[in-house]
């Protein structure tokens, strides 16, 4: 009884710590939506519930004073797959039944290294192995929760969509062994990409069909064995009647005009095209189908499909009136997360958008491609306090990152990490003499040295 | 049936029994103390066992007339021990081949597809359908044979009964509690289906579905979505077979359906909420295995209420190790904490049992336990996890775990403390017969013979 009343007590408490209201003063904020300006931000509950100049400070409200600091949304990540303890399942060439949600890391240190450089919220996607890979999760950079509790509950469901050279890899001969064996899986052409996508589509109307054949019959009072359900065609359903996101990734030009009219064909809209290289040569079909496309800044020719993009990728997509994200791709490591600033920064240097643009393409954009902006990917009143304070301005590659919030809860913060460091150092130390102390007295007794001193 | 034959088989038992003596089938061990394994420790105490049965347990028990009789001075007597996940009592050759073999050709759920693409695609599995790596319908107590040969290791380290599961494949078939001791394989099974075993990552990832862990996830929640369909249909179809089209028959769902409970790998903190959470989906009893991380993840088993049996077989640092190799904190606090999770579940309440899993030989089953003890777990928290708790996981404690009257007659009888290391093993009864411990070193050919090391003759008995 004592103790659950003292977990009981303990929750309260951090439950009351986090009611506890911030505000975060003086600094340079950059709203990305609502224009920059030095103020003060004011977050209650976990929202943000007052952005201004001039603030009314709330009592016994914690004062974070950031002069001279600059204070922007939490980044958003259109593209990694961090934190998973499996990304592809590349047996098949459609696995839309499996979930990245179900293996999600919460341990993962990239979650770490990403709350560090400002990211708060990345899509998990599935891999580019096959046509139709499966469902994706979108996390907040919770660090310390479990699986669960990084989920954002909030964001829609979403499905990957491969085209091009990774999901028809394993159809040609020479392709990649999968254990020992070379795997020969069809689609081996682009041709055959498309063929498969349309027939998991055309599968999934008929299922759909099936459904509403017997709905139709227990509706009248007939008796009927309900059709079996189907974890790989139910996700496909939904994308057609539209509540689940596709994100469809493509290089070459000629797959995107594909890949769009096969959504018009079955009448969904493809929510991103992920890297889109190529997107610049069409950036008018895909602004006319609503699509948008999540890219990279400058990263091209590690692949053949790669041999045509261009720095100016992102900035001629935006002035074509494309929504455009700037993404990291990150595996396990998170390495280009950390630094997402400096990629967007690279949008004002090559293709001379906007400041507020740059920042937009790794906050707004990539929130409103994974339908989560009205909660995210900006500082507004009633948002979620997803809040990052840069030493410096963020599009300068001297800026750090000093302190991170999610939900008005801090979740990085530069100087804790710093003294944290010789602590752990000091465990880590201790554990291994400790085993290498075990090890000496477990030891067979050797016989003593013949050998004379 | 004819009088004849009866005269001629009651001759040649006769010539049976002269040859080689019954076992006797009332024994007495007095003056011993005795764990029982329900909360009490009698010292100076008799435990009668009777037709394979335990008849009386007490400090005031009357030796019955004809028992043969031990003296049981200097001896602690315990339980038998019950290694919660095994596969002993099947040799392994006879587990790879009858199960793998099943499971290398998929069982079509669909209809047949033609004779020439199963046979060039014979081991991939193009999607649940296929039921990839599924032998639900094996049983352990199927394939369980006195003549394991490590039943004479594990007797002589002081176990008498076994979980014993088939473990090919992605739903590899269903356990049985097993007795480790018999003339033959049926006397062997106490209860023949107690849990169906699955793991995560089979081997023999050939390229087909599933080649991913949530492909896995993915395929045992469609795998159960089947099996609930195929039920309803069945039922529908029974009721009514003019009316509908008939539901195909399909051996792996009628195995899960069988199935009381579900076995499910879980190492790590991460694992182990992972699989609480998908378990719950399933809506079937789950027990967790493996689950060596778990001093961090109590309070998630708790709320669940699910039961863990936990690997002896502790983390070391590889011996080849490269010494310049820097092992990161998270590696290195592991391998310290594990053997300290059995004392943080008892601690929680959460149900446990150990596994033999990974270990090298049943000698270093005991010896392992005795680490956990080293990191904080109370004795008798061990013993009971070592028996009645591992019973209770299987729902088989009415019969197994605890020296009760009425209980099967498995007992171990010890010099000094089970757990010190120079404790010696005297004499196991198993189902009432008695059992030697093997020698230090091994004798005769390998192999053994059929029923291992024979059951020892009344005459044999003494001290």
């Amino acid at each position: 009884m004592i103790p659950r009343l003292v977990i009981f007590l303990l929750a309260l408490s951090a439950v009351a710590a986090a009611q506890k209201p911030i505000v975060i003063q003086n600094a340079t904020v950059h709203t990305v939506t609502k224009g920059t300006f030095t103020g003060s931000i004011v977050v209650n509950d976990g929202k943000i519930t007052e952005v201004g100049e001039t603030v009314l400070v709330p009592p016994g409200a914690t004062i974070v004073d950031a002069a001279g600091k600059h204070v922007i949304p939490g980044i958003i990540d259109c593209h990694t797959h961090i934190a998973l303890d499996a990304v592809n399942e590349g047996s098949v060439s459609v696995s839309s039944m499996v979930d990245e949600r179900d293996v999600i890391d919460p341990e993962s240190i990239a979650i770490y290294r990403d709350l560090a450089g400002g990211v708060t919220t990345a899509i998990l996607l599935h891999g580019s192995a096959n046509a139709i890979g499966g469902q994706n999760t979108v996390i907040k950079m919770r660090w310390g929760k479990d699986a669960d509790g990084l989920v954002m509950k909030e964001a829609p469901p979403t499905l990957k969509l491969a085209l091009g050279e990774n999901p028809k890899r394993q159809g040609q001969g020479g392709g990649t062994p999968v254990g020992g064996q070379t795997n020969p899986r069809y689609p081996g052409t682009r041709m055959g990409v498309e063929d498969v996508l349309r027939e998991a589509f055309t599968e999934a109307r008929l299922y759909q069909a099936a459904w509403k054949e017997y709905e139709a019959k227990t509706a009248r009072g007939e008796k009927a064995i309900p059709p079996r359900r189907d974890l790989k065609l139910d996700p496909l359903v939904e994308v057609l009647e539209g509540k689940r996101l596709v994100h469809a990734h493509c290089y070459r030009a000629d797959e995107i005009l594909m890949i769009l009219r096969l959504g018009q064909e079955f009448g969904f809209k493809i929510q991103t095209l992920v890297h889109g290289l190529e997107a610049y040569k069409v950036a008018k079909e895909v602004a006319a189908a609503g699509s948008s496309v999540t890219t990279f800044s400058d990263w091209w020719s590690y692949k053949v499909e790669a041999f045509d993009a261009i720095p100016y990728n992102a900035a001629v997509l935006q002035k074509k009136g494309v929504l455009v994200s700037i993404n990291s791709d990150d595996a396990s490591g998170a390495e280009l997360g950390r630094r997402l600033n400096t990629e967007a920064a690279k949008a004002v240097k090559y293709g001379g958008v906007t400041e507020d643009e740059a920042l937009a393409m790794i906050t707004i954009n990539p929130a409103k491609q994974l339908g989560i902006d009205k909660y995210v990917g900006s500082i507004e009143t009633g948002k979620q306090a997803d809040l990052v304070i840069y030493d410096k301005d963020p599009l300068s590659s001297y800026a750090k990152v000093e302190k991170v919030f999610i939900d008005g809860q801090m979740y990085f913060d530069r100087d804790n990490d710093l003294t944290a460091r010789p602590k752990a150092e000091a465990e880590k130390k201790g554990l291994i003499e400790k085993e290498k102390a075990e090890e000496r007295r477990n030891a067979p007794q050797t016989p003593p040295s013949r050998r004379p001193s | 049936m004819r009088p004849i034959t009866w005269i001629s088989v009651l001759c040649f038992s006769a010539v049976l029994t002269v040859l080689r003596a019954e076992p006797p089938a009332l024994v007495a061990i007095k003056d011993a103390t005795i764990i029982t394994g329900a909360g009490t420790v009698l010292e100076k105490g008799t435990v009668v066992l009777k037709d394979g049965l335990i008849a009386d347990v007490g400090t005031a028990v009357s030796i019955p007339k004809g028992a043969w009789v031990i003296d049981g001075s200097g001896l602690t007597v315990y339980p038998g021990l019950i290694d919660a996940l095994s596969t002993w009592g099947i040799p392994e050759a006879a587990a790879t081949s009858g199960a793998a073999r099943a499971a290398v050709a998929p069982t079509p759920a669909t209809p047949a597809r033609p004779a020439q693409t199963q046979t060039t695609l014979q081991s991939r599995a193009r999607g649940p359908e296929d039921r990839p790596q599924t032998t639900s319908w094996v049983m352990a107590a199927d394939l369980v044979k006195p003549d394991d040969r490590r039943l004479d290791a594990a007797r002589t380290a002081g176990f008498t009964t076994a979980v014993t599961f088939p473990k090919d494949g992605l739903i590899a078939g269903h356990g049985a509690v097993i007795e480790l001791g018999g003339e033959t394989s049926g006397q062997m099974v106490v209860e023949p289906s107690v849990g169906l075993y699955m793991a995560l990552r089979a081997g023999g990832f050939g390229g087909g579905f599933p080649n991913s862990l949530m492909g896995v996830l993915a395929y045992f929640r469609q795998v159960w979505i089947d099996a609930a369909w195929y039920k309803n249909a069945k039922q529908m179809y029974a009721g009514n077979p003019t009316s509908y089209a008939r539901p195909a028959y399909d051996r792996a769902l009628e195995g899960v359906l069988q199935a009381h409970r579900i076995l499910l790998p879980a190492g790590s903190r991460v694992e182990l909420e992972r699989i609480v959470r998908f378990a719950a989906e399933l809506k079937t009893p789950t027990v967790l295995y493996g689950a060596q991380d778990a001093y961090r993840a109590t309070d998630v088993l708790k709320d669940a209420g699910v039961a863990v049996i936990v690997d002896v077989k502790w983390p070391t640092r590889q011996r080849d190790a490269d010494p310049e190799a820097e092992e990161s904190l998270r590696t290195l606090t592991l391998r310290d904490k594990a053997p300290s999770t059995p004392a943080a579940l008892a601690k929680a309440g959460v149900p446990f049992a150990f596994s033999s899993s990974g270990l090298d030989a049943p000698r270093d089953f005991v010896r392992d336990v005795k680490k956990a003890i080293d990191a904080g777990l109370s004795k008798q928290d061990a013993i009971h996890a070592l028996t009645l708790g591992a019973a209770k996981i299987y729902g088989v404690d009415n019969r197994l775990g605890s020296i009760e009257k009425g209980k099967i007659a498995n007992v171990v009888l010890v010099k000094g403390d089970i757990f010190d290391s120079s404790s010696k093993v005297q004499m196991i009864f198993i189902d009432g017969v008695k059992y030697d411990p093997a020698p230090e070193t091994p004798q005769g050919p390998p192999g053994g013979v059929p029923g291992g090391r024979r059951p020892t003759t009344g005459e044999e008995v003494q001290k």
